[in-house]
Order: structure tokens, then sequence, then C-alpha cells
């Protein structure tokens, strides 16, 4: 069992955790995830720890909730537990002095980017960082990313805040004007990291992504994770979840990650129904199975 | 009268001598040198082990050996505990097992009887390796591994689950700051291997570690647990490969509610390793056997998810390093096995996670 000491809402259906697990904390490095289970019939779930911080006794996690695993665990508050927490699993993000960097953060990507991008800025690099959302509502973490980069620059689908528009029109922005970027780290939905593989191209500039793919154990003895990089498979839970943006068969990531859907769907209505019998009128407003997606 | 099991067990003690004084004190003296006594009675294969070395079995029927194994520990199940096992004083020393499949519970029981301050540490949330998440309920149910496993915490070992070592821990804090010493990594041959054929990456296509992992540690097949599986029910699956996990993963397709099961293997069935008895199972259950035959493409119904299984003919030809005769493809003979779901058997290597952390650690091939 694994307690919660911290609970808050972010955003709609997006919610900071922090959560008691010395051993893990103390050797998170920034791109690294845990396996979560929250009950005894639950299903394992990868999640990314939002921070490392080697002196802390928790791992904080954000969740956004779009299936039935991540509602029920945003159901939970401080003082409620977790069953399983198994980690830091993955290999930790390339940390080293590129020069400039882009760091993107697509959604609640941005919680998966954020270690990432202070450990970047860190280790000398001139960091922008780029936020997108669907709205003004789902930009998360924007004073800590504002904290730890040298430039900003948020978007919406929307326009209900910041600039109107995709976060791969301010990767544009940023590429033309400014001094010349030489990584891009781009976390977020599948789409929107392929997008973002696509502008850098033309630039030829080294881009990676963090990848999403169904996971069980996350110690490398399923190869559900498996993804294609160039010619290779690579299992994502011990060989990532980092990989060359360009080299990543993202048809074939998208394709596999539906493969539970209808399941999923099902699990989530019912849950639903199950909750709302127990006389809960909390909306299922945000029901999506895409998480923050702005690549419709 | 017989020689040693490979577990050390002396099954000429068991049998003769203890029978008479009743069968915990047979369980006893079992248990002096097989800590898994119920596992191994089911799941080992013991005509090539134990019962192939039986002198009886030139003239005639070896003891049942595994058989008697199962006897003995069904019954302290059904009647009490034995006696504990003679625990040699405390060593002082701290020595930690990775890994807690059958190779690392067997030298932890043995470490702790040598009186050492014993911890085995597995990254799952479940103690027993393939014991739970591989091997099947209805071979070895997960309540008869419960069993096994129940004896080392009362003899003074300690389990730690959601430990990965090389993630959680590395090898070098386990020796240097936790004080263990030795480490014995017992961390399983559990990467599984893919065939690199087309459409590995097609919906319905699983290695049978995550096919079976779901199944049995996560539970997919009942309705009240939340991990998914591929719906079989009235769909078609081909399993490949010729052993033991793919037994398991063919017949547990059938009892998923698969139309028809299928095994595809590419020699003929003298030369599958699994088990005589789980072959002989499968066939019984209705599994349909594809011998001498070889998959050479998942197919694509156009969305992603599998269709079929494009395989070839294979012929024996002469023997190879590993003493079986190698299979060669037979020219023309492509055909298609219709199949929604398929599952890859033929293979793990060992798991990297300890070595990946853990650069001046020498390992052979
Ligand atoms: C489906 C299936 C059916 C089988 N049927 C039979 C049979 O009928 N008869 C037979 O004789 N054999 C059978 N086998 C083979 C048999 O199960 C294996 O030989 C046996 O399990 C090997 O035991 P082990 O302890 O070495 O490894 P495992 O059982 O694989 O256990 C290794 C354990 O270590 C853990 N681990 C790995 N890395 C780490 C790490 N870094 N840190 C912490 N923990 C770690 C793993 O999670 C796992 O729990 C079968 C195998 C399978 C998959
Ligand atoms: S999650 Fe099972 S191998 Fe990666």
């Amino acid at each position: 069992m694994y307690t919660i000491v911290e609970a808050k809402l972010l955003a709609p259906q997006i919610k900071l955790f922090r959560i008691e697990a010395p051993a893990t904390a103390r050797r998170q490095r920034p791109g690294q995830f845990v396996i979560v289970r929250v009950h005894k019939a639950g299903e394992r779930i990868p999640l990314t720890v939002s921070d490392s911080d080697p002196h802390a006794a928790t791992i904080p996690l954000i969740v956004q909730g779009v299936g039935k695993t991540t509602r029920l665990l945003n159901e939970k508050g401080a003082g409620d537990f977790v069953l399983d927490v198994v980690g830091s699993l993955g290999k930790p993000s390339e940390i080293m002095r590129f020069g400039a960097v882009v760091v993107i953060g697509g959604g609640v990507g941005a919680a998966i980017a954020y270690p990432t991008a202070r450990a970047l800025k860190q280790a000398g690099n001139h960091v922008t960082v780029v936020l997108g959302a669907r709205s003004r509502d789902f930009i998360i973490l924007e004073q800590e990313m504002r904290s730890i980069s040298d430039r900003l620059s948020v978007t919406t689908n929307d326009g209900s805040y910041s600039q109107k528009g995709l976060v791969t029109d301010a990767l544009c922005h940023r590429l033309t004007a400014g001094p010349s970027v030489n990584y891009v780290l781009a976390i977020g939905p599948i789409r929107m990291m392929a997008a973002a593989a696509d502008v850098t191209r033309p630039f030829g500039i080294r881009t990676v992504v963090s990848v999403n793919p169904i996971m069980v154990d996350g110690t490398g003895m399923c190869g559900g994770c498996r993804i294609q990089v160039g010619t290779e498979s690579r299992f994502a839970c011990v060989d990532g979840p980092e990989f060359d943006a360009r080299r990543v068969n993202v048809g074939r990531l998208v394709a596999r990650n539906t493969m539970y859907r209808q399941q999923e769907l099902r699990a989530l209505q019912e849950w639903e129904r199950a909750r709302s019998g127990n006389g809960c009128r909390l909306s299922s407003q945000g029901a999506s199975l895409e998480p923050g997606d702005q690549f419709p | 009268m017989f020689s040693r099991l490979p577990s050390g067990s002396e099954a000429e003690r068991v049998c003769p001598v203890d029978f008479g004084r009743g069968f915990l004190a047979a369980s006893t003296k079992i248990r002096a040198d097989n800590v898994l006594p119920a596992v191994t009675g089911r799941v080992c294969p013991q005509e090539h082990q134990c019962e192939g070395r039986c002198v009886l079995g030139r003239r005639g029927e070896p003891v049942g050996i595994g058989y008697l194994e199962r006897f003995v520990s069904d019954d302290e199940r059904a009647h009490g505990s034995p006696a504990p096992p003679p625990m040699s004083p405390p060593s002082g020393k701290k020595v930690a097992v990775v890994g807690s499949g059958p190779a690392g519970l067997s030298t932890a029981c043995d470490l702790v009887r040598r009186g050492h301050d014993l911890g085995v540490l597995e990254a799952l949330h479940a103690i027993g390796g393939v014991l739970v998440y591989g091997i099947l309920e209805f071979r070895l149910s997960n309540g008869i591994v419960l069993q096994e496993v129940g004896h080392l915490p009362r003899m003074g070992g300690q389990f730690r689950i959601h430990v990965g070592v090389g993630k959680t821990v590395t090898l070098d804090d386990l020796l240097n700051q936790k004080g263990y010493d030795p480490v014995f990594v017992a961390a399983g041959a559990s990467l599984p291997v893919f065939l690199n054929i087309p459409g590995e990456y097609l919906c319905g296509v699983y290695s049978a570690n995550e096919f079976l992992t779901r199944v049995n540690l996560m539970k997919a097949y009942r309705e009240d647990y939340d991990e998914p599986v591929f719906n079989c029910r009235g769909r078609e699956v081909v399993v490949i490969g010729g052993g033991n996990t793919a037994m398991d993963a063919v017949r547990t397709a059938l009892r998923l509610g698969a139309a028809h099961a299928t095994i595809v293997y590419r020699r003929s069935e003298a030369e599958m390793p699994a088990r005589v008895e789980e072959i002989k199972h499968a066939r019984e259950e209705g599994v349909r056997l594809q011998l001498l035959t070889s998959p050479v493409e998942f197919m694509n119904d156009g969305k992603g998810w599998l269709s079929g299984v494009r395989c070839i003919r294979m012929a024996l030809g002469p023997a190879d390093d590993s003493g079986r005769c190698r299979p060669v493809p037979v020219p023309h003979s492509e055909f298609i096995l219709p199949a929604q779901m398929a599952v890859i058997a033929v293979g793990n290597r060992s798991n990297p996670l300890v070595q990946s952390t853990t650069p001046d650690l020498e390992t052979t091939p």
C-alpha cells in the first residue's frame, strides 16, 4: 500500500498526487515512470513521475482521468492509498548541453516534460518551453515551466488563453525566429508528437518523443509495449520511453493503442453507471479516450 | 534404488520409509531438499528428469515420483503443516535473492535454513515468477503456489515486492549500501523472443508472456477484474511454438472460448519440447496441431487487426547443433490459417534489467 499524502485538482479531470514511495523517489530521474495498480482487481498502468527530487520521500504523479482506472484514481484524495507502485522504470531522459532546446508539453504531456525541461536548463541549455491544450482550463504547470525556462509560449486550440493555435505553430515560430535550435523534445498526444517531428524535419533538428504504448509489467517481460523504431522492435518500458521521433513508426503505435478501446469504453461506462447509481452527481464531462488531444 | 532428483530430493527416502509413518512425515522428508514439491510434482518434465532416471523404468514403468510429490503435498495442504525443517543458528550474514520464481524460491529456502538474514526482491506485485504469471490455474493453481511460498516467511525469510533490481535499487547499492553479501540473481529468462516477420505489430498478436500474464496474473478472464485481453470467444486462435508455454497458451485460448485453437510448430511432434503429458492433454481438449509448419506473415484485415497467419510447410533436414533435425521450407507450400488472435511462444531470453544498470557485471551469453 502506498499512501497519497497530497491530492490537488490542476484542471478538469487532471489531478496531482504526491505518493509516498521513498525508494522510488530516491532513484527517480527525469523521464522515468512508475507502474501503478490502484486496487486488487485493477489493471497495471504506467504513469510518468512529474518531478525528481532525491531527497523527497514522495513522488508526484499527474493523472488525467480518461478511462476507468485513471478516473478511479482521480476519485482518491489525501490519506487514501494505491495498492502498487513500482519504479522507477524506463530509461531517464538524455540530459546534456545541446545548446538551444525546445521542450513541448501538449496537454498532460506537460507533466512528463517538466522535470526534463528543468534538467535541461540546469545542464546549461537555452530552454524554450511550449505548452498547449484545447483551452485555458487544461493548461497545467505554466508557472513551474516559466520559472525554469528562458522563453515560454502557450497555445490553446480555441484561443481562450494566450496564442490561438497548436503547439506546432509556436514551434514553427521559434524555429524561424531566435537562436538556432539544436534539440527538440515533444511530449503529448501521439499525433501532436508526430506533427512536431514533421515541423523539425526540414531543419534537420534532432527531435525526441516520449511514447505511451499500452504496458503490463513495465520490466521487459511481456513485449506488449513493443514499438517499431527504424527497422527494429524496441520495448518502450526498458528501451524507452524516449525515442528519436523520426524513427518511431507512429501509425503502428496509434493502431496498437486502440486494441482495447471497446473494452475500455465499456468499462468506463459501467463504472460511471455504477457510480451514478450510488448517488454521485458529478457530471461525466471530459470523458474522452484521447488524452488532452489537441490534434483531433 | 533411485538416483537423486535434479532438485536434490532423494525419492527413495520418501517412498518406502515414510509412508508407513503417515504422509506428513513423508512431506517433511521431501521438503528437506525440495522446497516446491507441490509445484515440481505438477509441472516438472519428470519423464526426462527423476522418472527418466528411475531404474524401474528400464524394465517397466518408473515410480511415479511426480505424482507422489503431488499427493504428499496435497495431503499436507489438507491436513496441516509439516514439521519445520531444522534451522542453523543465525549466521550474521545478509543475503539477497533477486527474483521469486522457482530458482529464487529454492535458493532462498536453502539460504534461510542456513541461518542467513534473507530478502527476496521481486519486481512484480506477486511472488512466484512464472508460477504465477505464466503457468495457468488449471495446471498449477495460485492457491498451491501460495502454500509453497508461505513456508519462507514462516522460516524467517522476507519478501519485498515492487523492487525491480537495476531500477528501484541497483545491484551495487544492494552490495555496498544495503549490506547484502552475496546477492543471488534469479531473474528468469523472461524477455520474449519475437519472430521478426511482417505483421507482428497488428492488434491481436501477443507474446505468450503478455497473453498469459493478462489472463493469469491480471485475471483478465474474470468480469470483475479490469485488465483487458483479446476476446477469443468464437474466434480462431493460432499459437506458434511447441513448448510448455505454447501448450499453456493454446489451452487457455480454448478455455476463453476460441472456436478453434491451433498450434503451429516447425518440427514434428517428436521434437516438441513440451512435456508429453501437456501435448496429450492439449490433443484431448481439441487443440489442432499444424506440425512441420512455420509462420511467414501475420496478415492485416485492412484495419490494423490480425486476419490470418500465412504459413509454409517444412521438411526435416539434417540434425543441427542442438541435435534436432533442422526444418527447411518446402517450396511453393504456403497457405493461410485464418486467425483473429495469434500468440508467439518461441522462447525467451534473459531479462536485461539487472545488467543494464550494472555495467561491470560479467555475463555469459
Ligand atoms: C507458460 C509457461 C509454462 C511452463 N511450463 C513448464 C512446465 O510445465 N514444466 C517446467 O519444468 N517448466 C515450465 N516452464 C518453464 C519454467 O516456468 C521456468 O523454467 C522457471 O519458471 C524458471 O524459473 P526462474 O526462477 O529461473 O525464473 P522466473 O520464474 O521467470 O522468475 C523470475 C522472477 O524474477 C523477477 N525479476 C526479474 N528481473 C528482476 C529484477 N531485476 N528485480 C527483481 N525481480 C526481478 C521476475 O518478475 C520473476 O518473478 C514454463 C514456462 C512458462 C512461461
Ligand atoms: S510493458 Fe511488458 S515488456 Fe514493456
